[in-house]
């Protein structure tokens, strides 16, 4: 019975409902896209870099999983790796960062880059056949409009797309090895070594020797499977405080939204909680009464933000695929509307506190 | 047990403060009414007939006196037990009939008895006082289309539902045309006639206290002889 009268109040002012709705969709979308794109981003990540086929990943001294820093190793270790037992395969890539959303620019001897990693998969184009060449990934040329034949700009630098690849094999945009080496003044220096092993079970005793070698103390030395699990939300030092200060503005915004909603419900409805008391109801029963009013909203809410998240992730793929990835977490879910929730009860807190204190003659003898 | 009445006041005294104002709104009410009996309280504006009203409905405090409903002493209850009487005791009608305008008719009855804690379908004896009321064929509507008269008989139901030892009616036909006053004051009194319902009336409207028992007048907070 009760919840009848919730929903009966609900239905009775559509817009305001309609609103509050929007509202606490829009908080919960917020919170689920911010966490969709860190999700989507590190995933995406983790992909490209499982892509090489490489099984230990060799890192200069003093960079992190996600700080390339340039190029510090000689690329005499290539060949010292590459000699070291049950090691397939040894290469060296090169890594220069660019300003803006697209990350880097990847510098490799597409010869050996295809054996490890088993092969560009060519959807326009092809391999490289003159310096100012680069290859870029589908996403890229999608974003940008982007045909075989086009010249782009990079690094201070104009360059050729070649060829159009499938994404999923560590970077967005290829050039070769020397050309990039050339350009950021790191001749014969590499940014990262991959190495392919032979047999699975010789990849933890390789990396083992590896790090007990003297000569390469200071070297970050990692099995695939140990990067990769690196790769998560708590390594990344700003993402954390960074959804902490979003999903808080958004809680602000749901609990405004909602004190205002109710409070003016609560004005509005003056007699019928009067009613309500000449009836006989207990404070506790008006207040339980906003309660569900509210949670109903926030719940409805949720479902909406829920909605409005594959929206959202529909305009970044269609819109800026090689830019940002949105995955959809579904364990947030329930952590959203909580705090979807949490906030919208705290909201409508005050206006609760006067329905209950409303005096019920008074209420009832306004004409 | 018939012979002890059902509410007995005595010296019954009420001021409103509103900042420096003091308002005497009851000035030494003594009244008894006994069980089953259809009373009607006429009297000039501001002579306190609804603030005695609102006291034994509880919705509002006495500043001094005693009243005993149903034998129990009304200031001796807590709080809680206070708004228990009030759910079981005593049913409101008003003027301004007063329905959530969001539920239908039948929503305004069920609501009554869910905040009660009844459950559960109407009684037969309910069933015969809608019946009574000739509002059957209109619970599925909403007031607002719904006649005032029809309205306030839909009020009376809602005041009923919980069988309350008392029913106060606070001018119930103040709304209404002559035909729909005498339909709704002929129902009050067949109420009182055939299942014996004590009612309280507070009326402007000398052939509806006419309906009633016995009348009662105030002025200035006082019974008058
Ligand atoms: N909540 C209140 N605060 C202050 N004064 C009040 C309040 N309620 C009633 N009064 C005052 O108490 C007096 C008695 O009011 P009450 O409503 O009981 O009169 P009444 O006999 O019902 O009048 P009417 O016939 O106009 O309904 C009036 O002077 C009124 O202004
Ligand atoms: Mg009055």
């Amino acid at each position: 019975m009760i919840n009848k009268l919730v929903i009966e109040n609900l239905k009775h002012r559509p817009a305001r409902t309609l609103l509050s709705v929007l509202a606490i969709g829009v908080e919960v979308t917020l919170v689920l896209t911010l966490v969709g794109l860190s999700h989507g981003m590190l995933d995406d990540f983790e992909k490209r870099s499982r892509g090489v086929g490489a099984d230990v990943i060799i890192r200069p001294p003093g960079s992190s999983v996600f700080s390339m820093s340039t190029a510090p190793m000689s690329d005499k270790l290539v060949p010292f790796f590459a000699s070291q037992p049950n090691v397939a395969q040894a290469i060296g890539v090169i890594t220069h960062t660019l300003p803006g959303l697209f990350g880097s620019v990847t510098g490799i001897d597409l010869a050996s880059f295809n054996t490890m990693s088993g092969g560009f998969r060519f959807l326009e184009g092809g391999p490289f056949r003159k310096d100012d060449d680069v290859i870029v990934d589908e996403y890229y040329a999608r974003q940008g409009k982007h045909q075989v034949g086009k010249w782009i700009e990079l690094a201070n630098r104009k360059w050729q797309i070649c060829g159009i690849v499938e994404s999923g094999k560590m970077s967005r945009l290829f050039v070769q090895l020397p050309v990039l080496q050339d350009l950021s003044g790191n001749k014969g220096k590499l940014s990262q070594i991959y190495l392919r092993v032979n047999g699975r079970a010789n990849v933890d005793p390789l990396v083992k020797q590896l790090r007990e070698t003297p000569s390469l103390k200071d070297y970050q030395i990692y099995s695939l499977e140990e990067f990769t699990s690196l790769i998560s939300i708590n390594n990344v030092p700003w993402l954390t405080p960074f959804i902490r200060v979003i999903v808080g503005i958004a809680v602000i915004v749901g609990f405004i939204v909602v004190f205002l909603s109710m409070y003016t419900a609560v004005l509005e409805r003056t007699r019928e909680i009067g009613i309500l008391k000449s009836l006989g109801a207990s404070p506790a029963l008006i207040v339980n009464l906003l309660a569900r009013e509210t949670t109903l909203l926030a719940i409805l809410g949720s479902g909406a933000g829920i909605g409005f998240s594959y929206g959202t992730r529909w305009l970044i793929q269609t819109l800026v695929p090689a830019s940002l990835q949105q995955a959809i977490v579904y364990e947030w879910w329930p952590i959203a509307a909580g705090i979807a929730v949490a906030g919208a009860l705290v909201g409508a807190l005050y206006p609760g506190f006067k329905a209950a204190r409303q005096d019920a003659i008074q209420a009832l003898a306004y004409e | 047990m018939s012979a002890s009445p059902i509410i007995r006041i005595r010296d019954l005294r009420k001021t409103y403060r509103t900042g420096d104002v003091e308002v005497h709104a009851l000035r030494g009410v003594d009244l008894d009414i006994p069980r089953g009996e259809f009373v009607a309280i006429v009297g000039p504006s501001g002579s306190g007939k609804s603030t005695l009203f609102h006291i034994l409905g509880g919705l509002t405090g006495p500043t001094a006196g005693t009243i005993h409903i149903d034998g129990k002493d009304l200031l001796g209850l807590t709080d809680a037990q206070r708004t228990e009487m009030r759910k079981s005791t005593v049913g409101f009608v008003f003027q301004k009939y007063n329905l959530l305008p969001t539920l239908t008719a039948e929503g305004n009855i069920e609501i009554a008895r869910y905040i009660s804690g009844r459950n559960g379908g109407w009684d037969s004896q309910f069933r015969q006082i809608l019946d009574l009321l000739g509002i059957s064929g209109r619970l599925h509507h909403k007031p607002r289309a719904m006649s005032g008269g029809e309205q306030q008989r839909v009020a009376i139901a809602r005041a009923l539902v919980n069988h309350p030892a008392i029913l106060l009616a606070d001018e119930p036909t103040g709304n209404l045309d002559t035909e729909n006053s005498n339909a709704v004051l002929g129902i009050l009194r067949d109420l009182n006639h055939r299942a014996g319902q004590t009612i309280l009336m507070i009326t402007h409207n000398p052939e509806a206290a006419a309906f009633a028992d016995r009348v009662i007048r105030m002025r200035d907070g006082r019974i008058e002889a």
